[in-house]
């Protein structure tokens, strides 16, 4: 079983991105279970969703507490490395919003032997939406890095989800940053 | 019990206060119309209304005002009490406009 | 057998998709925090045709279950959904759907009752409700949550029973999750739902009473044959268990056991647990550790007679409560299975924990601590503390 954590900020879709992963996920005939915490929903506060997948019915419900996988969809949020890599399994994977890591999240990265992934979600968002949108992009870095799915699968659940040409622009976000995501 | 029975006739034990719950149609339904027919309330009365035709004006205010309704309506709108179900509540009397329904001690 | 369509849904996605497939023909239901999205998917279905019933909005949850009183007893398919101070506030009508013999399903994404005021899960609601007549049935998953609802009205509406069916989801870890549901097709769904026969519709031709008064002259004699209705609808929800499982390959039983022929430790409990409790046990289990695993569909009425049959070996039974009975000896399920315990004559040592309260996570961590202490108890033969809080900070 593979589970990943996302953290984002309200209003950037980070339950969306979990989402179209797990609709993903099920479309390829596996097993996936996405749940949001849940609190006060704020604009702008800190959010946090989560993803399961496994080849096997998945039983547990229970919070993510060891994650495999951190995806770091809002970049400010790795001012506060402590928190977004917490619990993280020992060779575990983060994939982060950054046009290059900064030092000291490489470092808490080494002491977990982790792997740092990164793309320039900013750069592509403002490129293909020409606004602050990072949540598709991050879930192609993601797709990348993990190999948890086939890239079409993630592309058919957002074409589910959106339709038209928001399905369109939220497609090439996914592609280039399928593309330009790379291990630090 | 299994399966509950379509029925539509109030078994007789109901009206003798018998009944077993394995008798009783669901939930308490009465499942025929005018059950209460068979109710007779007329020994609940301390006071017996007392009709004096001859004043009766045929106004029928009180087959209008009576709760039961006990004031059955006639031919040429005369009135009868009918004494099975009559309480003895006394507003058929009260209503009168010519004092034609007079309240006497049942049994006197 | 079904098609194996797979549909990514959230718990209350798959609930109003199951009633869209059962055909309803009333809604009444009034939203709330954590089951709202039942009620504003069913009223798109209903909005754009998808859906051929009459949606009728309330000012509050006492009318919403007024409303589906009296739809039910004109012979009509009737579904509300609602969740903690919503189950709270219809509390009066849930006695008089039973007592009338109303069919309703109800959808309850389970949530804690205030104060403190809270939207997250544990099982106060329900358990508040446990004694109003109500068949109460509980979701391990999404699968399960469409699943009951859609046995729920054959168990509801069948002339063995005709009893109103309270199926739970618990609150966000159920009805906000998404997870992949085998859905049946419209036309299975139809032919497993055929229309409903009422007893007693409105019918000119054949004028009824009712809800009439029962003084004590009758008013026990309903009673007693309201107990036996519940007792009656046991064989029923079996049958109907079997009947959807060779429709879906899903069989539903009223207690879903993992482990239970030569547990010593064995573990039960309501609702979304079941299957962590279960996780955990796998573990437990390659390293040869004998733990069980009870997980109860059908609270009410209450599978007594197969509870047992699973106890028989069991050296120690913890009874996992989300909810706290003020004042009692123990949790509503810990109350209900010791009564069960003291008649068959077994006597395993028995402890109760309560955790999970206001949406507290039962964890992993959690559950194999729960286990340990088990095992801990069987060995000693005897039990330090009968009570665990779990998860509280102490």
């Amino acid at each position: 079983m593979i589970e990943i954590r996302w953290h984002g900020r309200g209003g950037q879709g980070v339950v969306t991105a979990s989402y179209l992963l797990a609709r993903a996920v099920l479309s390829e005939g596996k097993y996936a279970q996405h749940f949001p915490e849940f609190g006060p929903e704020r604009r702008g506060a800190p959010v946090v969703s989560y993803t399961r997948i496994d080849e096997e019915p998945i039983e547990i419900h229970s919070g993510i507490y060891e994650p495999d996988i951190v995806v770091v969809i809002d970049p400010t949020l790795l001012f506060n490395v402590e928190t977004v890599l917490r619990g993280l399994k020992k060779g575990g994977s983060i994939v982060v919003n950054s046009p290059s890591p900064k030092q000291e999240l490489m470092d808490e990265a080494g002491r977990r032997e982790a792997k740092v992934y990164y793309v320039d979600a900013y750069r592509i968002a403002m490129d293909v939406f020409k606004r602050a949108l990072y949540n598709t992009p991050m879930l192609g870095a993601l797709i990348k890095a993990s190999g948890l799915v086939k890239l079409d699968s993630a592309l058919k659940a957002v074409r589910e989800r959106f339709g038209g040409e928001v399905a369109e622009r939220n497609v090439e976000a996914i592609k280039r940053a399928f593309e330009e995501v790379k291990l630090a | 019990m299994s399966g509950v029975k379509e029925v539509y006739k109030m078994p007789e034990s109901a009206f003798q206060g018998r009944a077993t719950w394995k008798e009783l149609p669901i939930g308490g339904v009465i499942p025929e119309p005018a059950t209460s027919l068979r109710y007779k309330t007329g020994n609940w009365r301390a006071l017996r209304p007392v009709l004096n035709e001859k004043k009766c004006i045929r106004c029928l205010m009180c087959w209008v005002y009576c709760p039961e309704p006990a004031i059955e309506r006639l031919e040429g709108d005369r009135i009868r009490i009918n004494y099975d179900y009559c309480k003895g509540c006394g507003i058929c009397s009260s209503i009168c406009p010519v004092k034609a329904i007079t309240m006497v001690e049942e049994g006197a | 057998m079904s098609g194996n369509k797979v549909l990514g849904l959230s718990g209350n996605e798959a609930v109003a998709y199951a009633i869209k497939q059962a055909n309803v023909d009333v809604i009444a239901a009034y939203p709330i925090t954590p089951q709202t999205i039942i009620v504003e998917r069913l009223s798109e279905y209903v909005n754009n045709g998808e859906l051929n019933a009459a949606f009728i909005p309330v000012e509050s949850e006492h009318s919403a279950i007024s409303t589906c009183v009296g739809a039910s007893l004109t012979g009509a398919r009737v579904f509300t959904a609602t969740s903690s101070q919503g189950l709270a506030l219809m509390h009066e009508i849930l006695h008089i759907a039973a007592s009338l013999r109303a069919p309703i399903v109800m959808a309850i994404a389970n949530r804690a009752l205030s104060a403190p005021i809270n939207i997250h899960c544990d099982h106060s609601d329900i358990m508040n409700a446990r004694d109003t007549g109500w068949i109460i049935m509980f979701a391990e998953n999404v699968q399960e949550a469409y699943d009951l609802v859609l046995q729920a009205f054959k168990i509801a509406e069948s002339h063995e029973v005709l009893l109103p069916v309270a199926v739970n989801l618990d609150g966000f870890i159920l009805s906000h999750s998404l997870e992949g549901v085998n859905v049946l097709d419209d036309d299975e769904v139809s032919k497993f739902l055929p229309k409903r026969q009422p007893i007693y519709p409105v019918d000119f031709e054949k004028p009824v009473t009712y809800g009439p008064l029962a003084l004590p002259d009758y008013f026990f004699e309903i009673k007693r044959q309201q107990a036996e209705a519940m007792e009656g609808a046991k064989p029923v929800i079996e049958r109907v268990g079997i009947e959807y499982g060779k429709l879906s390959n899903r069989e539903y039983k009223p207690i879903k056991a993992f482990g239970m022929e030569d547990a010593e430790v064995a573990v039960v409990a309501l609702g979304s647990s079941v299957g962590t409790l279960r996780a955990v046990a796998r573990r437990f289990r390659k390293k040869g550790r004998k733990i069980g695993v009870l997980g109860l569909t059908l609270f009410r009425p209450f599978p007594r007679e197969e509870l047992i049959k699973y106890l028989e070996g069991v050296k120690v039974l913890i009874i996992l409560d989300r909810a706290i009975s003020y004042g009692s000896s123990g949790g509503p399920l810990y109350l209900e299975i010791a009564g069960v315990l003291y008649r068959s004559g077994l006597r395993p040592i028995v402890l109760n924990v309560i955790y999970g309260l206001g949406g507290r996570d039962l964890r992993p961590s959690d559950v194999e601590a729960i286990y340990e202490e088990g095992f801990k108890c069987a060995e000693r033969g005897r039990a330090e503390r009968e009570l665990l809080w779990v998860g509280v900070r102490e």
